[in-house]
């Protein structure tokens, strides 16, 4: 018997493309993804554009502009099962940076007509709009991760996406912590897992790409951090990266910045 | 009384001509990312010549000795046990078959044929981790389920120890009746010696394999103030530890406090990053994924090593009954220095500290546990009552 494949779109929304790239670059398992499932929206890989409903909803991006507001809600409306991917999508990515900042004054300053545009206060996530399904981590995404929640979704069984830190990723690859043995400041204690400890692999600490741990305490590193010698400044810096307005790491960072 | 034997530090390469020649893969010591690792050596020119480190909480640094001892260095961040019990391991993989499925027959390390496995000799194994394999062997290799991934690693082994001749900075082996020296549960000892008398190893053989390596090996009779020089240097590694883990009544003390404030403090610096338990050498807890192709058709379960500190350990249907981090640090604790001895006849810590160096906030378990002590309220043994653990569960 053969099963009707799941229809699956790819939206996009504020974001660089590098999550939707990540699916493009699954060099050997694209045509096994293509397979299995039909992709009947994806612009950034076909002008095959189908319309919904849709089975599956695949969105990059955070909501910066009522226009986007208006759009997620269809999205969510049209898919049957909602996945969000990356940052920017789970946590209003690098450009919630502006979070902090008067947006007026950017456009005031950036565009010759500002009256032009329209934009919301602030970059967020698609969940403060509407219900997620899952929220897959990370700047850019896992693509191996990608993978493995359509295949789960596929298989009906629960993904393999740990929630723990990347502390875990480093002790199993056999990295030498950089932070005890080097002293070189990381975010991996605090971290999701999910990126396989590329930075701390390379001697490079943690950045925080896929958002705070499912128990951070962030609170500890942080005081670590300056009895190590780090100022407040530069710990603020850390936590104010690409996933700045997850709510563990923005309460950090404003904490580090008073 | 065992012989004791002597070895120039010259010769030390015949040691692993000799194992090469008897088939084994040797890991050994040897400098890497700054750090001194276990990995595979094929010489004694891979040893840490001259190197050694100094280790406090949550710091490591990497140092030269101004001599050329090979084993002069304290511990490496990683035990033995990624070689026995390894980080990730497959244990079947399967394929369907109808409505059902079938598993396919030497689908995965679990089932690898012994002869397959590498014949791995241990070179520099030290007091404390030779306990720590004793522990992994009633874990795994003493019950009525018998871990086949461990044994078959273990039962190959071959082991040269390495008796301590000087006390890293978060040992507290002494206290924990583990060291500096071996007595048993190796097949060769050595204790290095470098003094006016020259740069030799005492070695004692402690199985009919390590008889049988030594007469491979170029050596003599060792004299009476050669041996008195190395056992100098091992007492000696003694005084010198700082640290130590008052192990009296620790279980009815652990046991008495499982609702002390102090869990609550220790619960304010725990980042439950879970690097302790993964730089622990005993600890042994592990989780099942199932992996599947796109197709479906077919799927693979792997093992690979989990943590009392992650979340995802003590989620179950309906919720979390360990979602604390005061829950997390206190199983942790309790279970390796408590409970693991009603369940294994012995304790879970063996003193080697690596939780304490390698605990990115710098956690000092010996300190933790004096803490308890002090603030210790005189709780009644075994007092469920009241406890606060049916508060903690959480819904997800």
């Amino acid at each position: 018997m053969k099963i009707k494949k799941p229809k699956v779109a790819v939206f996009k929304l504020a974001s660089c493309d590098g999550c939707q790239l990540a699916l493009l670059d699954a060099e050997d398992e694209l045509l096994a993804v293509a397979g299995a499932v039909d992709i009947a929206y994806f612009p950034e890989a076909s002008r095959r554009m189908l319309k919904g409903p849709y089975d599956v909803g695949i969105v990059e991006g955070s909501i910066t502009t009522p226009d986007a507001h208006e759009y997620i809600r269809e999205i969510r409306k049209m898919s049957q099962i909602l996945i969000v991917i990356g940052a920017c999508a789970t946590a209003g990515g690098i450009q919630a940076l502006r979070n902090w900042k008067d947006v007026k004054e950017f456009t005031s300053i950036v565009y010759a007509t500002p009256e032009y545009i329209s934009t919301l206060e602030r970059s967020m996530p698609v969940s403060s709009f509407v219900h997620v399904d899952f929220e897959l981590r990370g700047c850019p995404i896992n693509k191996y991760q990608l993978i493995e929640v359509i295949n789960a979704l596929l298989n009906k069984r629960k993904p393999n996406i740990s929630t723990h830190s990347v502390c875990i990723e480093c002790k199993l690859k056999g990295n030498t912590c950089i932070t005890v043995a080097h002293g070189i400041p990381c975010l991996g204690p605090v971290t999701q897992a999910g990126c396989g400890a590329i930075c701390p692999s390379y001697k490079r600490g943690c950045y925080g790409c896929f958002g705070p741990m499912d128990s951070p305490n962030t609170v500890s590193l942080s005081k670590h951090f300056a009895e190590s010698g780090q100022s407040k400044y530069d710990t603020m810096l850390m936590f104010r990266g690409f996933n700045a307005y997850a709510e563990v790491f923005r309460k950090e960072s404003d904490a580090q910045e008073k | 009384m065992k012989s004791h034997l002597k070895i120039e530090s010259r010769q030390l390469n015949i040691l692993f001509d000799s194992l090469k020649d008897l088939g084994y893969t040797i890991v050994g010591p040897t400098v890497r990312e700054g750090s001194i690792v276990y990995d595979n050596i094929d010489s004694a020119s891979g040893l840490p010549v001259g190197w050694t480190d100094e280790q406090s909480a949550a710091a490591y640094k990497l140092k030269r000795r101004g001599d050329n001892s090979y084993f002069g260095y304290n511990l490496s961040p990683y035990s033995w046990k990624r070689f026995l019990f390894p980080p990730r391991v497959k244990l079947f993989s399967a394929a369907k078959k109808g409505k059902s499925f079938k598993i396919n027959s030497d689908s995965g390390n679990a089932s690898v044929p012994i002869m397959s496995l590498p014949n791995y000799a241990f070179i520099g194994v030290r007091p404390c981790e030779i306990q720590a394999i004793k522990i992994q062997d009633k874990v795994f290799n003493n019950w009525q389920y018998i871990d086949t991934v461990y044994k078959n690693r273990k039962e190959k082994v071959f082991i040269v120890a390495v008796n301590c001749t000087q006390a890293g900075g978060t040992c507290f082996c002494v206290s924990m009746n583990s060291g500096p020296k071996a007595d048993n549960g190796f097949d060769i000892a050595l204790t290095e010696v470098i003094d006016k008398g020259g740069h030799y190893f005492i070695v004692e053989a402690g199985s009919e394999k390590g008889n049988e390596l030594m007469s491979k090996i170029p050596h003599t009779v060792a004299g009476q103030s050669e041996i008195e020089n190395a056992n100098r240097l091992v007492q000696t590694t003694a005084r010198q530890m700082n640290k130590s883990m008052d192990t009296k009544d620790i279980k009815e003390l652990l046991y008495a406090n499982l609702e002390s404030r102090h869990w609550d403090d220790v619960a304010t610096r725990c980042l439950t990053c879970a690097n302790c338990t993964m730089v622990c050498p005993t600890c042994f807890c592990t989780t099942v994924e199932d992996v599947t192709d796109l197709t479906g058709e077919n799927a693979e379960r792997w093992k690979r090593w989990d943590s009392c500190f992650t979340m995802d350990f003590a989620r179950v249907f309906g919720g979390n009954f360990r979602s604390s981090s005061r829950a997390r640090y206190r199983q942790w604790m309790t279970h390796k220095l408590a409970s693991w001895i009603d369940q294994f006849g012995t304790s879970g810590c063996v003193g080697c500290g690596r939780c304490i160096t390698w605990c990115p906030v710098g956690i000092d378990i010996t300190e933790e546990i004096e803490k308890i002590k002090e603030k210790g309220g005189k709780g009644e043994y075994f007092n469920h009552k009241d406890t606060k653990v049916t508060k903690e569960i959480k819904k997800d």
